[in-house]
């Protein structure tokens, strides 16, 4: 404790690039910060999906159809608990900027499967009971400042009506928020039934299925068993897990994700590697004072630990006010305009900027301080 | 005058001065010329992705060509165009003629999984199913290898993009897709357009696997000249007998690469902004090391009565070149690592996979050379401002 002063003063004798240490440290660790909530949008669905659920696609494409017929061939299959359908609506809302998913469901069925999509009672009541309602995520809700009640009006140019309009209304009854950051709430759902008994084409067809089974360890045998039974059908079928689903769809986002992860990366390291330089210089150029320390009876260990303090004192200042900062700034938003819905500072991120930041102090203390160590005191002291 | 000359001869004097004891500096030089050359590569290399992308998307498409929708479309895929309307609008006015007629090409896009190279894993990835009329209407595609499909077989061709991107579409291979079997007979380029990350079917056999009738997308119509698309929207979309939405060819692809380009344009601005932020700094630290290492030498000149302008433009003299080299580091791996490197993602607006290559522009590089001296000027401000204010006689006296 009575060293503090000494860590304090000597922190001070150069302000000026402690200051600008601090800063990049802080700048990096803000970096740092950025890179979690990038690379955790661009894979945000694989960690979301539930290990006990199955998606069933056509087996060609998941544009094309599938009949709605399957749904009690799947429930009948030993292992399978309940299953939920979903179709893909494409419609526009005022401009096709306005891009938003939007799925006709079987309200209930839907809920039940999806039990992270969390939805206030009389709201759900509200909306079982109107043929023409619509719910919709609370990011989605935000970002056109709807609320419940709002009629939405929706055209989509493949459903036609049977008086020939392309144009939907829905009643917003509902708004769900999610059960934890990583809760994908921009969706808008409504009624399959408004959906197929309005329009004249793709009757009786459903989009995909959703799947929840009795143990997620037995999923490949129960995705053979079902696509086993559809097999030679007209409409074939490809089921896999949620997980193996979302991942095969983060591929086809490609190695954007990735190369701009893995560029983020070397860019942090890049920055501390210079933080680290600077701060290694300045104890560097302290060997005189550390050979006179030396020679007035400081033993090694003493040394070496006020070292350590100084440069742990300045990584941990930095690195905290960085990942402070990336927090501050990530939890205002994505910062592409709604490309990246899913944006928040994941908490393996945050741990992993700890430890960096005990890693910088330690190894920028250490190093110089152990070659300081190793001189003899008169060669250090002739050296200045 | 001979005060001008003089003034440069000062600057010249202690910059050469600041140069030669560069060497003794190696460490700290080193650090600053590696930090903005991380700046500029991630720079370049970021932005090359939404330039590679753009390009390919900007590539496609001639202000000739333009698309006939359902509607209330906004993409090909959620289109619909019925055999009688695609009748009605090959009539239109201002339609171009070649050998087989009015060139209005009707034609069906569907989507099929074919697993990429990279990954294995399934991919959408657009089937195209044309009529000859298609290919008078793309003046630049041209079959590679093997040979164009044969009108009522289950014969395909493959753009080029798609078969370096996704698995089993070389020439003789089969593809099942539901119960039909198609043969891959040939390979297709199109002047580096989304075509080339497309198959191509013949259109009637594409109709009958997808029990889609006489049903198509779109249409693409080749005009007799560009200036004639008023004309030919004014007459479509003023007929009541149709419900359609037409836009030049060029402004439809413009369009789809404008979600993907602000994602990666937006964040690589931030990404490079912050760090530009943290190599200023590196720099700063740099630049105040070696204005401090040379504290007595900058004193000595100016008792001498060198001024105080020539101090401080050396010292920014040196940053900046520092930071330049950094930059041309920063741009010379970016364009040996990622000019010309082939990904493949997807489109969100056609919800099919586009196949690209990075492109690093001259203009990229020299925005990176640009952002690493502002790096330089900016790090190099302060410490050269401190030279020169410190007293000759206090930094005289300095051990």
């Amino acid at each position: 404790m009575k060293f503090l002063p000494l860590i304090w003063s000597n922190l001070r004798r150069k302000r000026v690039r402690t200051t600008f240490t601090l800063l990049s440290i802080l700048v990096a660790f803000l970096l740092f910060g950025y890179l979690g909530a990038v690379s955790n949008a661009f894979d945000i669905g694989v960690q979301i999906a539930g290990v006990d659920r199955l998606v069933l696609t056509h087996k060609v494409s998941i544009i094309l159809p599938l009949p709605l017929s399957y749904l009690e061939r799947i429930e009948q299959v030993p292992g399978v608990k309940e299953v939920a359908h979903a179709s893909w609506f494409g419609g526009i809302y005022q401009d096709p900027k306005n891009f938003f998913a939007q799925m006709a469901v079987d309200p209930e069925r839907y809920l039940s499967l999806y039990p992270e999509f969390q939805l206030p009672e009389d709201q759900k009541k509200a909306w079982l009971a109107d043929r023409t309602g619509a719910i919709c995520g609370k990011y989605l809700a935000d970002r056109f400042h709807w609320k419940i009640g709002d009629r939405i009006p929706l055209t989509a140019a493949v459903w036609q009506k049977k008086d020939g309009s392309i144009s939907w209304e829905f009643t917003l009854d509902g708004i769900y928020t999610g059960a934890t950051p990583s809760t994908d709430t921009t969706q808008f759902l409504f009624h399959y039934k408004y959906l197929d008994e309005a329009r004249v084409r793709r009757k009786g067809m459903v989009g995909w299925y959703i799947i929840r089974i009795d143990h997620p360890d037995q999923a490949p045998q129960i995705a053979d068993k079902i696509d086993a039974l559809f097999a030679n059908s007209d409409n074939e079928t490809k089921t896999s897990t949620e997980k193996a689903f979302m991942q095969g769809f983060a591929k086809q986002v490609g190695n954007i994700g990735a190369i701009i992860t893995a560029i983020l990366t070397v860019v942090f390291f890049i920055i501390l590697l210079v933080a680290g330089n600077t701060m290694m210089q300045s104890v560097r150029e302290r060997v005189t004072e550390l050979a006179v320390l030396k020679t007035v009876g400081f033993p090694n260990g003493l040394i070496l630990t006020l070292v350590l303090c100084e440069s742990l004192v300045l990584a941990i200042v930095g690195g905290s006010l960085g990942l402070g900062l990336a927090w501050l700034l990530i939890s205002r938003g994505d910062p592409t305009g709604g490309a990246l819905p899913i944006f928040y500072l994941p908490g393996e991120s945050a741990v992993l900027g700890v430890v960096f930041i005990l890693l910088l102090g330690g190894a920028t203390g250490t190093l110089p301080a152990l070659q300081a160590m190793r001189l003899q005191v008169v060669q250090s002291l002739r050296r200045g | 005058m001979q005060r001008i000359a003089n003034w440069f001869v000062q600057v010249f004097a202690v910059g050469v001065l600041n140069l030669r004891t560069l060497p003794q500096r190696f460490g700290s030089s080193a650090a600053t010329v590696v930090g903005v050359a991380g700046v500029v590569t991630v720079f370049v290399a970021v932005l090359s992705i939404a330039e590679g992308f753009r390009a390919t998307l900007a590539q496609t498409g001639s202000p000739e060509t333009a698309l006939v929708l359902r509607t209330g479309a906004d993409t090909e895929m959620m289109s619909l165009v019925s055999q009688e309307d695609s009748r009605i609008i090959q009539d239109a006015p201002g339609i171009g003629r070649g050998q087989l007629g009015a060139q209005a090409s009707p034609e069906m896009l569907v989507l099929v999984d074919v697993p990429m190279v990279s990954t294995g894993t399934d991919a959408n990835v657009a089937l195209r199913g044309v009529t000859p009329v298609a290919f008078e209407v793309r003046k630049q595609l041209k079959i590679l290898s093997g040979r164009n499909f044969v009108p009522g077989r289950n014969e395909i061709i493959v753009g080029r993009a798609a078969a370096g991107q996704f698995a089993g579409l070389q020439v003789g291979d089969v593809k099942r897709w539901g119960k039909t079997d198609w043969t891959v007979v040939g390979q297709f380029t199109d002047g580096g357009s989304v075509a080339e990350s497309e198959i191509w079917a013949d259109l009637n056999v594409l109709q009958g696997a997808y029990n889609r009738g006489t049903i198509v997308s779109d249409v693409y119509a080749r005009l007799a000249s560009a200036d004639e698309f008023d004309k030919f929207k004014a007459a479509l979309t003023t007929d009541p007998r149709l419900s359609v939405r037409v836009v030049r060819e060029t402004e439809y692809f413009a369009e789809q690469s404008i979600f993907l380009t602000n994602l990666v344009t937006r964040l690589g601005y931030l990404i490079a902004a912050m760090m530009g932020v943290g190599a200023v700094f590196g720099a700063i630290n740099t630049m105040y090391s070696a204005v401090a290492a040379r504290t007595r030498e900058i004193a000595t000149l100016r008792a001498l009565g060198f001024g105080g302008g020539p101090v401080v433009i050396s010292v920014i003299v040196e940053s900046i070149l520092l930071a330049f080299a950094g930059g041309l580091v920063g741009g010379v791996i970016a364009y040996i690592v990622f000019n010309g490197y082939r990904a493949s993602t997807i489109n969100w607006q056609s919800f099919s996979q586009v196949a690209f290559a990075f492109r690093v522009t001259p203009l990229l590089l020299v925005q990176g050379f640009f952002y690493s001296v502002l790096i330089g000027l900016v790090g190099g401000l302060f410490p050269a401002v401190r030279a020169a204010r410190t007293s000759v006689a206090a930094a005289l006296r300095e051990l």
